[in-house]
């Protein structure tokens, strides 16, 4: 889908290949490339996917390829409920009681 | 001719693009290729304590109240019995403007910035900081960059860091997010050169300089409501520079012999560098990948000479564990009514299980809170942990497993913190700086220097200098 000149964006870099990355690292980082993600107005038409310029807020120009259009944000509370902490609020309001029992 | 914008070439040309991104020449602090004079280099900020308060004050920042944890307290005397069992405050730094301490150190950075006419700042963090330095530039209008190491190689991003992305964003600041890898400096320096923004370090001078306020005041307001300045201050401890800061200011205000207690998570055994390990550790700071390495060698930061010099004031180093921390931070919330960390309460877990060796008349200071939020919570990184396939579980934590379990503390007594060794630590640090700047020979100035850095005794730094073998008076 085509994506029109002054969408607000974000684009995807590779800044380093493997080969042109710091000596001494972990086996497992240096294996790939050092990645950046950067968000800012479609400088000229594109599509998701394909070669973009963007222009960011500080005005700098930034090329890369188009992974979103109008990126949201997704992160919340996680995808799951972690039930063990329920016990921590109750047994400490519990320890408290029996304070006051003993000294009143 | 087309500029060389490999790893090596930025950092062979890194001096250069610092000196005019800080508007400080480092070179004129150096006494000799190990010592420099860290006095004048903090004091080259030309802003006096008072000066920052007046900075911070104007940009709403600081005087955030002292609370007593009252309930927590109460529950610690009931652990310890007898007379044991110190009175718990905590520094309610997530009331500053941008939600955590991380404000002080940027009011003071954007403050300097705009009296030197930079029309923007840079700031390398995927912490509070970025969100602190988007908050005093938006202020300020100046244009605000953060940099954050933010996805392993799957593009699966941490929830903590994913929130302050969208802080920053929210406080108006332009945020680069890069993989796992060291070489997010490489970019930081072209950053700062292709905008000629000025550097927002956490290790400068100014960013030390602006939490000097924050030991000051915890020292001013306990003097004033309790005629007596804490037996303890515990500070959270990664970088440096909230502890350096902190004990700079304690020592201002007149409260020289209240101690000062480090606490990180223990985050043994997973490497920070590693694209498989970083989502793996449940947090992001104040942990012992950055604790450890940043007392034994603070000059490995952003700047030639870093101002966070943790040793020179650090009384006492423990650590935690994960589930300790979200288990006090589940305690904050539900005992006292304050939702606030996790990472900020890392300091917290500590002072708990420190006081049960205290009296009660005795006071300790946590002297931080974080403003939480979807995904900076310890319930998004809970459940981010558990899907990442580490272990979650109700027992000892001393059985948890950095990057494979989290126990949480089946009753509060069995939060222990780990003493380190911090001798061991202040040796390794003297062994760092003379291998690191490669000495052969050292003069008296030198043995002065060490002595300050690590608080060693004469003969100690002479025996090390010795196991180097090093030419020395």
């Amino acid at each position: 889908m085509k994506v029109q000149k002054g969408t607000w964006v974000r684009i995807h870099r590779i800044v380093l290949s493997p080969e042109e990355r710091a000596e001494n690292l972990p086996e497992d980082t240096a294996r790939v490339p050092l990645e950046s993600w950067t968000k800012g107005f479609l400088v000229e038409g594109s599509e998701t996917g394909e070669a973009a310029s963007i222009l960011t807020l500080t005005g700098r120009s930034v090329s890369g390829t188009l992974v979103q259009v109008n990126p949201a944000y997704d992160h919340g509370f996680g995808e799951e409920y972690i039930p063990e902490l329920l016990y921590i609020g109750r047994d400490l309001r519990i320890l408290l009681g029996e304070e006051s029992h003993g000294e009143g | 001719m087309v500029k060389d914008d490999s790893y090596r070439a930025v950092m062979d040309r890194r001096n250069e693009i610092m000196k005019r991104a800080i508007g400080m020449d480092y070179s004129s602090f150096e006494i000799s290729p190990l010592s420099f004079d860290y006095e004048a280099l903090m004091s080259s900020t030309g802003y006096s304590l008072e000066d920052c308060i007046r900075i911070q004050s104007d940009a709403g920042v600081g005087k955030t109240p002292l609370l007593e944890l009252k309930n927590l307290t109460s529950v610690a005397r009931l652990i310890a019995g007898g007379r044991k069992g110190a009175r718990i405050f905590i520094k309610d730094e997530a009331s500053n403007p941008s939600g955590s301490f991380k404000d002080r150190r940027a009011a003071i950075s954007v403050h300097h910035a705009k009296k030197l006419g930079y029309s923007g700042v840079v700031a390398a963090t995927s912490g509070n900081y970025g969100a602190a330095a988007a908050s005093q530039a938006a202020m300020k209008n100046l244009k605000c960059i953060v940099l954050q190491e933010c996805f392993d190689s799957r593009g699966i991003g941490q929830p903590e860091i994913l929130e302050k992305q969208r802080k920053c964003e929210a406080l108006g600041a332009e945020v680069i997010q890069l993989s796992v890898g060291p070489e997010l400096f490489h970019t930081f320096l072209l950053t700062l050169e292709e905008t000629g923004y000025f550097n927002a370090s956490l290790y400068s001078s100014f960013g030390i300089a602006g939490i000097e306020t924050l030991g000051y005041e915890i020292a001013e307001e306990t003097r004033r409501r309790f005629g007596r300045y804490p037996e303890a201050v515990v500070v959270t401890h990664a970088g440096g520079g909230n502890l350096t800061g902190t004990a700079r200011g304690l020592i201002k205000a007149g409260a020289a012999e209240t101690k000062v207690i480090g606490a990180s998570v223990d985050l043994t055994g997973l490497h920070m560098a590693s694209d498989t390990d970083f989502n793996r550790k449940s947090f992001t700071t104040g942990h012992t990948g950055f604790g450890v390495p940043f007392a034994t060698y603070p000059d490995r930061s952003d700047v030639p000479r870093s101002a966070a010099r943790p040793l020179r004031y650090m009384d006492r180093y423990v650590t935690v564990r994960q589930g300790e921390v979200f288990y006090m931070t589940e305690a904050l919330a539900q005992l006292e009514g304050l939702e606030r960390g996790p990472a900020g309460n890392t300091s917290l877990a500590a002072a708990f299980a420190l006081s049960l060796e205290m009296d009660k008349d005795e006071i300790i200071v946590v002297q931080e809170t974080e403003y939480t939020g979807a995904g900076k919570h310890h319930l998004s990184q809970l459940s981010f942990a558990r899907r990442n396939g580490i272990e979650i579980s109700v027992g000892d934590p001393r059985t948890e497993v950095p990057g494979r379990s989290i126990v949480l503390p089946s009753s509060p007594g069995l939060i222990r913190p780990v003493e380190m060794d911090i001798m061991k630590l202040r040796k390794s640090l003297a062994g760092n700086l003379l291998s690191m700047r490669d000495i052969r020979t050292a003069g008296h100035e030198d043995i002065r220097f060490l002595m300050e850095e690590t608080r060693l005794g004469r003969n100690e730094v002479i025996g090390i200098l010795d196991g180097f073998g090093i030419i020395h008076p």
